[in-house]
């Protein structure tokens, strides 16, 4: 992934071989959806220059096409112009001249609530309840573009910033338009996209080779210290992927239930029996954010056997506390949310706990208010601290404090909160039509 | 005949985001023989998990990879990742219940044979 990082000479090594495409993902919706809402990416600026300056160079040099998917992270239009703005800044310093094709995916309240109003915007599994409201609520809607717009941006352009992208249509986009079978182009393009993820035992992220034959591809790491196996490319299909055989693109589906995988040498595997089933409605997957509140938590400790023996109740009996101080303090009607996590219980797995119990001496409550504003939120907490530690239990008589924490003061801010909230597929006019393209001459 | 845990016989045994809604779980051998017990014996099925993980089994996928060696799982995540309720952002703690489950191992089991086609498993 971009910025995170690749060995010059690996690049210098896949040119030399005889590469006619360089192509990086630089997206993922791994961190949250703060990236999203933020338009903030993950990676420093300095580390997304250090790459995308790698790989610049070496198209330009070599004069090939590179194409940069899912851009600035999230892949909305002010990630896309932060990328614009560092490739602009390469390749003046380093006197590069092209054409910069730069692909828009973000989407307007107003194009996704029309689609909406068409039935157009189909919802996913787990479905995710869609109102004119939520829309309205999302602070940025990316769609998630195929092959088409990278395809329409390569016949005028040498080098494609595109915005949110199927990571594997970043690689699949120039050979599905040279007449390549879909089903090799879509199957390289996902081993591709995560770069050396797919070698047997990867030290450090790095770059990958594709050839692509007739009805086959082969594969192999760039680093002469990598190996790809059959068994590591078979297992990349697992990876982040819910269901291994099937992997959904928009104007279609790869199917590798018979794909065959076998070893050329002890570093290359050659792919082949992969088959890819066009969709009968052609649909890209969108994404969106919006702010849920405003957080502040407060982590406390608690060693007492005694109080973590009848933790529930005695969370209860605090939530009875603070709800009767809240309606003294701020009113009856007020909105806010009060989750708490319980490490050394299930904090880590939540609901999906089989070990739903405290096996160890002390715990460790970590609880999150979030409401409509930082001050109401901090001023929630700050009550609940000092009624959780003196927060009593039957069997001690007097005043205790039975939580430790470890940090004054206890109430950490943690400022906006977001989530993503659609799950859903677009049924776009064209392929193109909601992506729009800029062309310059750099 | 011995009985090993997941946690000893496995390659490795992780969990994922699949996008922001789906967990997926995988569980990878190196052994075809180790893989294929685990594979016949239904030691990761939609019931197991769907015991462990306090999920409904129409929730639930389980798949067989047999050129990968490896046996996933899918459920859609009790809440969206980074959401105000998540606790795991990249879904990469959800694994450690399925390194205690059990497979048999015979002593002399024969050599793999070519293994049939991947398949959803129930």
């Amino acid at each position: 992934m971009l910025g995170s990082g690749f060995r010059e000479e690996s690049i210098r090594r896949g040119v030399d071989f005889g590469a006619r495409l360089i192509g990086c993902d630089a997206g993922t919706t791994d961190f949250g959806p703060h990236l999203l809402a933020t338009a903030r990416s993950q990676f420093s600026r300095s580390a997304i220059k250090r790459d995308s300056g790698v790989i610049l160079k070496a198209a330009v040099q070599a004069g090939i096409p590179l194409v940069i998917g899912s851009a600035g992270g999230a892949g909305g239009d002010a990630n896309l112009a932060w990328m614009r703005d560092i490739i602009l800044e390469i390749a003046q310093e380093n006197n590069l001249h092209f054409r910069l094709a730069t692909i828009h995916s973000e989407q307007s309240r107003e194009t996704v609530k029309e689609l909406m109003r068409k039935g157009r915007v189909i919802p996913l599994t787990p479905e995710v309840p869609l109102t004119d409201d939520a829309i309205d609520q999302s602070l940025h809607i990316v769609a998630m573009m195929g092959a088409e717009p990278i395809q329409a941006a390569l016949e005028v352009a040498e080098v494609v910033v595109a915005g949110r992208s199927s990571d594997a249509a970043i690689y699949s986009a120039l050979p599905l338009k040279l007449g390549y079978d879909p089903a090799v182009c879509w199957h390289a393009g996902k081993i591709l996209e995560c770069g050396a993820a797919a070698v047997a035992q990867r030290a450090a992220p790095d770059s990958m080779v594709a050839v692509l034959h007739a009805d086959s591809f082969d594969v192999f790491p760039m680093r002469h210290d990598y190996r790809c196996t059959p068994q590591s490319i078979a297992s990349h299909t697992l990876y982040e992927n819910a269901d291994p055989f099937r992997l959904t693109e928009p104007s279609g589906t790869l199917i590798t239930l018979q794909s065959r995988y076998v070893a050329i040498d002890d570093r290359a595997v050659n792919v082949s029996g992969s088959t890819f089933q066009a969709a009968a409605t052609y649909g890209v997957k969108l994404e969106g954010a919006r702010l849920v509140g405003y957080s502040t938590i407060v982590p406390g400790a608690i060693r007492d056997p005694k109080i973590i023996g009848q933790l529930d109740a005695w969370l209860e009996r605090l939530d009875e506390n603070l709800r009767e101080r809240l309606r003294m303090t701020v009113g009856d009607s007020l909105k806010y949310q009060l989750n708490v996590r319980i490490y050394g219980r299930n904090g880590v797995m939540g609901s999906l706990e089989p070990q739903d119990r405290v096996d160890g001496h002390e715990v460790m409550l970590l609880w999150d208010v979030i409401s409509p504003s930082q001050e109401l939120s901090h001023a929630i907490a700050a009550s609940l601290s000092h009624m959780a530690v003196h927060n009593p239990i039957p069997e001690w008589h007097g005043l205790i404090s039975g939580v430790a924490y470890p940090f004054a003061p206890s109430e950490i801010d943690r400022g906006p909160v977001y989530e993503f909230h659609l799950n859903h597929v677009a049924i776009p006019d064209t392929p193109t039509s909601l992506f729009p393209a800029e062309v310059e001459t750099v | 005949m011995t009985i090993a845990r997941l946690g000893d016989v496995a390659k490795l045994i992780r969990s994922k985001n699949a996008g922001p809604f789906w967990l997926t779980l995988d569980v990878m051998f190196d052994d075809p023989v180790v893989y294929r017990a685990v594979r016949d014996q239904q030691v990761v099925s939609v019931d197991v998990v769907s015991r462990l993980y306090r999920q409904p089994t129409e929730r639930l996928k389980v798949f067989a990879h047999d050129s990968a060696l490896a046996i996933k799982v899918s459920m859609p995540r009790p809440t969206s990742s980074g959401s105000p309720l998540d606790s795991d952002v990249f879904g990469g703690q959800q694994y450690a219940p399925l390194l205690d489950l059990e497979v048999h191992l015979q002593e002399d089991m024969p050599p793999a044979k070519p293994l049939p086609r991947s398949e959803e498993i129930e």
